[in-house]
């Protein structure tokens, strides 16, 4: 469905070129649902911007390929790029208070996006408006289209959001970390929805998040970012049960466990991550990662099959 | 029997919100309603619970930032429940607290020299020497270089902006520090480390702790005891290993299986309760068990009356008519 | 929400009374001059200043005094002016009205419309060429005060150029109402209402401007962008309909101001005999009746200015309705 080969984005700035996205490759197929874990300066978010086409900035660079069903998108025109987002690729973000202008009823905004993309009268898009709100479980949904964005509470908001993005049941919804406002309870909601949304569009989901536990709950297979790079890729299971580079077995060790034995301290990954005008010269993970040795000077390169990591050690321990 | 550093008798706090004449009226929220709760020097309570609850209120009447509407608040023996903002002052040096953002919490047109030392300088008289010489003790205990002090609070990370705000706390050497979400605000790789900080801290300062947050995996790294608020009211408080273990309460027990755990080993076995709803607003609370509406179990009597906080065998208080027991 | 309307109103009502009670305190119970003497204005005889202090009941206690100024103002309307001889203040206002009304209305259509062509003109092309030089052309527009730039006007239009086909069609200064003689009215206004304009047009470009670039900002204009509406449907739809709400109380503000007198050098400028050049008049001859007639009508069209753009808020920006 999606195939990202060799993506690269970078910034022309005063200081020179930033890298904030340094050669990423993956796919995503039919009903597949692929969670990026990342931490901020990861380049999760503006790889999958750049996927949108909603890299605004004049100063930014992108090369490499992006395909859609077999089809190009580096290189189309905005046009051409209108013309599949909010039909064939939709995206959710993180803050469901803000997401929906303040202005328009939800029905009206829905109905918009409908109406861009397909030559329907105003009484059949409403129509199919009420039907996507009950689809995402909203509750009276014949008065919802009618109600302002603010409303209806922040779980609401999201499912709104959601149903707005489906409208044209696109192939690929990207969701970037749509579950982190919201309260645990109204996540968990909202994630059954959205595998449940999978299953009946057989869309294909690419899940933006920070929280690993999200990952066990929703993803099929996984990609790990750091610093603008991928530096893990597997399944589910490889990557919570087996995972290979240091960054994702820090990442893990440092979240603190729900259940059973409570460590005496949590161990963290010192230091933050690099910022994007001073990236380190080898591997960008090496400064703050307890195994480095001599040959983490250079750039590691994502290899190993399915379950490939960028590092040098060859042992998963 | 030690006495409690911080204990709040049915404690309530109310907003007024709308007006008069809009089409609602004026409307109260009960953002904390009725809760009495004593904090033991040395312990490490955790509040927590979800938007609405009353968590972040309750942490903000307990430092007086909020007057309360109604019931009494002891510090250290003393009850500070009317005290004016100048009687409030000398206590100020022995409670403090720590802010969720770590980006609006801190003045950025002070260099951080100047934000540590601000209350050493406010509140003690000392030398500038001196005043100098504390505040690069508190950069090195909070893991920061003293090199840093001249610098502005924009040119650090999230994280050392958290320990700069830490080191002002601690500054003046408090008995009790709230965090309200210290660590929410940034990303997990840097959460850890600040646990770990405020956990070295609590043992190196004697410090006790009021830790509010919505992320239950840290709370119950952190936390001794914990309380467990929803509307306003705590519904559940005991030992944290306890209550994770063996939640009382249903809504603890939804709140803990709702959270998506990375643990693949387990993930078969873990009881899944999704609620369905919404968290409600404390302006307009239901009649009876405030829960009930959301609640798997609730029966006519949860309809009709409103269950208060009863001590369990186990050491458990819970506010319910059938409590759990069991496991999740 | 009629409660709201009502209790709005009920406001604006308790304000005006309390605008009129303090105007005429400032006017009437300052210690120092003897108000009759004020009212009768210079060179007035003992007789007449005893005739107003009678008519005006200046020996009476001051609540009476207010009561009589209030009933002259309103119910009898028969306040006049000593300075013009005998002149009925009231029925003067009432005349010049129509003129304001024109200039001000006039000149409000042409700052609304390029106010906004200009305001979103420079945010769709933000950094360019074209928005530096809109954002140049309201700071100068801004800049200029508005006497200076109507006695330029009437330098070339009424002298200079005058002879020449740009400014021939120009009628000499002076107002010529609309019922008599529209096409007189257009023309003697078109001058006016551009010198007007042009200030308004330089501030609310600006500000409009500066809003959308704001609301581009923000999140639902992202979500919009990622629907794939176009960029042209996502700043008029979207941005334009969030930012216009403070445009549009802005602009009732100023408008109310204007109508209430605020064009007063304008109008002086044109030779168009408004409220403002009343008051203006009045100032030179310290024409009390006058000046506090004008004084109260101001205020009260600010104050109902106030309220209608408080209701109008409430139309436009759904946020509010429920708060």
């Amino acid at each position: 469905m999606l195939e990202v080969k060799d993506l690269r984005i970078s910034f022309r700035t005063e200081h020179g070129r930033v890298r904030a996205v340094d050669g990423v490759s993956f796919d995503v197929a039919q009903s597949e649902i692929l969670g990026v874990v990342g931490e901020s300066g990861s380049g999760k978010t503006i790889s999958l911007m750049a996927v949108m086409g909603l890299i605004n900035d004049p100063n930014a660079v992108i090369e490499g390929s992006i395909k859609l069903r077999g089809r190009e998108l580096i290189g189309l025109s905005q046009r051409q790029m209108r013309g599949l987002r909010g039909r064939e690729i939709a995206m959710i973000f993180q803050d469901p208070m803000t997401a929906m202008t303040p202005v328009y009823t939800i029905g009206w905004q829905i109905a918009e996006q409908i109406r861009a993309h397909e030559k329907i009268g105003r009484r059949a898009a409403f129509a199919r408006a009420v039907d996507l709100l009950a689809e995402v479980n909203i509750p009276n949904p014949k008065e919802a289209i009618h109600r302002y964005p603010h409303q209806l509470s922040g779980g609401m908001r999201q499912r709104a959001v959601i149903a707005m993005a489906l409208s044209c049941h696109p192939a690929l919804l990207i969701a970037d970390e749509p579950t982190t406002a919201l309260d645990v309870t109204v996540q968990a909601q909202i994630l059954d929805l959205i595998r449940k949304l999978r299953r009946d569009h057989k869309s294909a989901v690419v899940f933006i998040t920070h929280d690993m536990g999200v990952i066990a709950e929703m993803a099929d297979r996984v990609m790990v970012m750091y610093s603008g790079r991928i530096v893990e890729r597997g399944t589910k299971a490889e990557i919570l049960l087996e995972p290979r580079h240091p960054y994702t077995k820090a990442l893990l060790d440092s979240i603190p466990p729900l259940e059973g034995e409570k460590p005496k301290r949590l161990r963290s990954i010192p230091g933050s991550p690099p910022s994007l005008f001073d990236l380190p010269k080898g591997c960008s993970f090496a400064p703050r990662c307890p195994w480095r040795f001599e040959r983490c000077a250079e750039k590691p390169a994502l290899e190993g099959g399915k379950h490939a990591a960028a590092c040098f050690l060859k042992a998963a321990s | 029997m030690t006495a409690p550093l911080l204990e709040t008798r049915n404690l309530s706090k109310q907003f007024i919100v709308g007006s008069r004449f809009s089409s609602l009226g004026l409307r109260v929220v009960h953002a904390v309603d009725n809760v009495s709760l004593k904090i033991m020097p040395g312990e490490t309570v955790g509040l927590v619970g979800e938007s609405g609850c009353g968590k972040s209120t309750l942490g903000r009447c307990i430092t007086r930032l909020y007057d309360i509407t109604a019931g009494e608040l002891y510090f250290e023996g003393v009850d500070i429940s009317d005290k004016s903002m100048r009687q409030m002052r000398p206590l100020r040096r022995r409670m403090q607290m720590v802010f969720q953002d770590p980006y609006a919490s801190l003045n950025p047109r002070r260099r951080v020299r100047d934000l540590i030392a601000e209350p050493l300088r406010v509140h003690l008289n000392l030398g500038e020497t001196e005043v100098r010489e504390r505040v690069r003790k508190l950069l090195e205990v909070v893991g920061l270089s003293p090199d840093h002090m001249e610098r502005f609070p924009h040119e650090f990370s999230g994280g050392q902006r958290q320990r700069i705000g830490i080191a002002r706390a601690i500054a003046l050497e408090p008995s009790l520090i709230v965090a309200d979400e210290p660590v929410s605000a940034l990303d997990v790789s840097v959460q850890a480390q600040i646990v770990n900080l405020l956990a070295d801290l609590q043992e190196r300062l004697s410090l006790t702790y009021v830790f509010i947050a919505h992320d239950l995996s840290v709370v119950r790294q952190i936390s001794t005891r914990i309380a467990v608020m929803y509307l306003g009211s705590i519904v559940e408080l005991g030992l944290a290993r306890d209550i994770f273990a063996r939640p009382s309460h249903p809504y603890t027990q939804a709140l803990i299986s709702a959270v998506p755990q990375p643990d693949l080993k387990r993930a078969g076995e873990r009881k899944r309760i999704i609620l369905t709803g919404d968290v409600p607003s404390p302006i307009d609370p239901p009649q009876g068990c405030r829960f009930h509406p959301r609640c798997i179990y609730a029966t006519d009597k949860c309809r009709k009356e409103r269950p208060i906080l009863l001590p369990l065998p186990n050491g458990r208080t819970v506010a319910c008519h059938y409590p759990l027991n069991g496991t999740v | 929400m009629l409660l709201a309307l009502i209790r709005r109103f009920g406001q604006m009502i308790f304000v005006m009374f309390g605008i009129s009670i303090l105007v005429f305190l400032i006017f009437f119970a300052t210690p120092g001059a003897d108000p009759a003497s004020r009212i009768a204005g210079r060179n007035a005889s003992p007789e007449t200043i005893e005739a107003v202090r009678k008519s005006f009941g200046f020996d009476q206690p001051i609540w009476v005094q207010y009561y009589i100024m209030m009933k002259k103002l309103f119910i009898t309307q028969d306040l006049t002016s000593f300075v013009n001889r005998g002149w009925k203040v009231i029925p003067a206002v009432i005349d010049t009205i129509p003129v304001t009304l024109s200039l001000v209305i006039g000149a409000a259509v042409l700052w609304v419309i390029f106010g906004m062509l200009f305001g979103i003109l420079a945010a769709a092309t933000r950094g360019s060429i074209i928005d530096k030089l809109l954002i140049a052309f309201g700071l100068v527009g801004c800049a200029m005060p508005v006497y200076w730039l109507g006695e330029v006007m009437n330098l070339f239009s009424q002298s200079r150029y005058h002879d020449t086909w740009l400014f021939s069609w120009v009628p000499p200064l002076g107002y010529k109402p609309l019922s008599e003689d529209p096409e007189g009215w257009f023309l003697t206004l078109i001058i006016p209402w551009i010198t007007l304009a042009i200030l308004y047009i330089g501030l609310y470009g600006r500000v409009l401007r500066a809003n959308l670039i704001e609301a581009m900002q923000e999140d639902y204009i992202r979500t919009a962008r990622a629907k794939g509406l176009s960029e042209t449907r996502v700043l008029l739809r979207h941005a334009l309909r969030t930012s216009l709400i403070s445009f549009v109380t802005l602009f009732g503000l100023d408008f109310g101001a204007l109508v209430g007198g605020a064009a007063l050098l304008t109008e002086v400028v044109f030779g168009l005999q408004g409220v403002g050049k009343l008051t203006y008049d009045a100032l030179q001859n310290l024409d009390l009746p006058v000046i506090m007639t004008t004084v109260i009508y101001a205020s009260f069209f600010v104050v109902l200015a106030n309220a209608l753009v408080d209701v109008v808020y409430i139309l436009l920006d759904p946020r509010v309705r429920s708060a």
